[in-house]
């Protein structure tokens, strides 16, 4: 299940992103590098420019000036299955449990896909529902078959958006300890989240965004000893950024 | 015996509808499985069946390429589209029949008044109702499902494929829409087929004939068949749903 033995897409290197739609600058001059390995995530108050950073960088939108290079070689083609997207509704299929595993391994032409659905099932405990028609599970089951899907890609990059927005605690705690064994194996993960206590228990660095524009870069530990600007410290004692 | 084609009686001078006489006769019609009737049946739903295999064939694929495609101008394609649901089938049946007529630009195929043109006429009146249902089942599906699908690489062309197989119960009922249309018209065929006996004449075309002419069994097993054909059309299309929902939710 791993793609270690093929060149490393990482690091991405974004510089000076902006994306601008109805003449309105959702982001603005947005630089920053992932050198690969643990999970960074991205903060910030609604309509920061979170979820819109993580869908530039997968591809989803093309930026109005600025570039997100992966690897060495600037410009280099990445191919989408290197890097994964978990959005914050988990989009399922029509299909049963199993189906949307293999309707996914197709799209990329996964020469085991068998196998890596196999793989999936188990390791995402999704055996029992296998058969189930995805649409009918629960929030937490949903989401952790969309984590699955996007796993069984072998993705060395995976972007999750606000994963864990629409989940119950248990749900929640469910899903931060898959994020944090996908981590430990060596995925790189990028994520947005809201609550700052899953920024601190799974973030190794976080990214402030506020209003399109990257406030503070720094390492977990030291962002909530200290945060380094004003709108980090506004942010962490709850209060509105403006 | 009671002949069952006699179905009026004179009371008074006036002639009076014998009902229960030409229920019992319909009945016996169906039940004796009467060669003239099933001919017609059979007619009928061959007809029905082809037209509806064409308007899918058609209507499937333009209206997947509808829900995905931009350009200039496809909003008034869309109303137009969904406007020739309400085509009249009388409408239809004049057009078919100006193309096929010996002065139309197809008349020289020889079609005018031949089963062919009956199925042509009917794919006409379906093919709106195939191609606006796949229209916006997919374009619904597609809103949902377009960031998963363009995250695996899946856009335009290749996202059909996927759209078509989720959305293949709505489609289904879709189908079975317009086979209902196409089996309950009368005006189209009758102009494009001339209600030729043993030829042409539908079940739609027969009950019109044979009510005009007083001879009520006929008319009346033809339509119990049609109402029976709505039922079960209408049954299938609850099953489709009933059954979307249970295995892909």
């Amino acid at each position: 299940m791993s793609m270690r033995d093929t060149p490393s897409i990482l690091p991405l290197s974004v510089q000076r992103l902006c994306f601008e739609t109805d003449g309105k600058r959702l982001l603005e001059d947005v630089s920053f590098t992932l050198p690969g390995g643990g999970v960074t995530t991205i903060i910030g108050p609604n309509g920061a420019g979170k979820s819109l950073t993580l869908r530039l960088c997968h591809g989803l939108l093309t930026p109005t000036s600025g570039t997100v290079h992966w690897g060495a070689a600037p410009g280099a083609a990445v191919g989408r299955k290197r890097h994964a997207m978990v959005f914050q509704r988990p989009i399922m299929l029509r299909r049963s449990v199993r189906a949307n595993l293999v309707h996914a391994l197709s799209a990329v032409g996964a020469a085991d896909a068998a196998l890596r659905v196999t793989a999936a099932l188990e390791r995402f405990g999704l055996n029992d529902i296998a058969e189930r028609p995805a649409r009918l599970l629960s929030g937490g089951e949903q989401q952790r078959l969309a984590i699955a899907r996007a796993w069984s890609l072998s993705p060395e990059v995976l972007f999750l958006d606000e994963p864990t927005s629409q989940l119950d605690p248990g749900a929640t705690r469910q899903i931060e300890g898959i994020i944090a064994s996908l981590a430990s194996e060596g995925m790189t993960i990028l994520m947005t989240t809201h609550d700052l206590g899953q920024a601190r228990r799974l973030g190794v660095r976080i990214l402030l965004l506020n209003k399109g524009r990257l406030i503070e870069d720094a390492a977990t530990a030291r962002f909530f000893a200290a945060p380094g600007t004003r709108e980090g410290q506004a942010f962490i004692a709850g209060e509105l950024l403006w | 015996m009671q002949n069952p084609y006699k179905s009026q009686q004179k009371i008074r001078g006036f002639r009076v509808l014998d009902v229960s006489g030409a229920f019992a006769a319909a009945f016996a019609l169906i039940v004796g499985l009467d060669p003239q009737f099933l001919q017609v049946v059979g007619l009928s739903l061959r007809v029905t069946l082809t037209a509806v295999l064409l308007a899918a064939l058609i209507g499937v694929p333009l209206g997947a390429w509808l829900a995905l495609a931009r350009f200039p101008g496809r909003s008034a394609v869309i109303v137009l589209v969904n406007g020739l649901m309400g085509l009249p089938p009388v409408v239809a049946g004049l057009i078919v029949f100006l193309a096929l007529s010996r002065s139309g630009p197809l008349g020289g195929l020889g079609w005018l008044f031949t089963p062919t043109a009956m199925v042509i006429a009917q794919t006409l009146l379906v093919l709106p109702i195939v191609l606006a249902l796949t229209r916006s089942t997919l374009e619904e599906l597609w809103g949902e499902y377009r960031d998963h699908l363009t995250s695996l690489g899946m856009t335009g062309l290749r996202a059909i494929p996927t759209l078509i197989f989720d959305g293949r119960f709505a489609l289904a009922t879709g189908l079975l829409a317009g086979f209902g249309r196409a089996s309950a018209e009368v005006g189209a065929v009758l102009i494009v087929g001339g209600n030729i006996a043993g030829y042409t004449r539908t079940m739609t075309t027969s009950i019109a004939l044979e009510t005009s002419k007083g001879d009520l069994p006929l008319a009346l097993g033809l339509g119990i068949v049609l109402i029976a054909l709505t039922l079960a059309i209408n049954a299938a299309a609850y099953g489709a749903s009933r059954v979307g929902a249970r295995f892909a939710g």
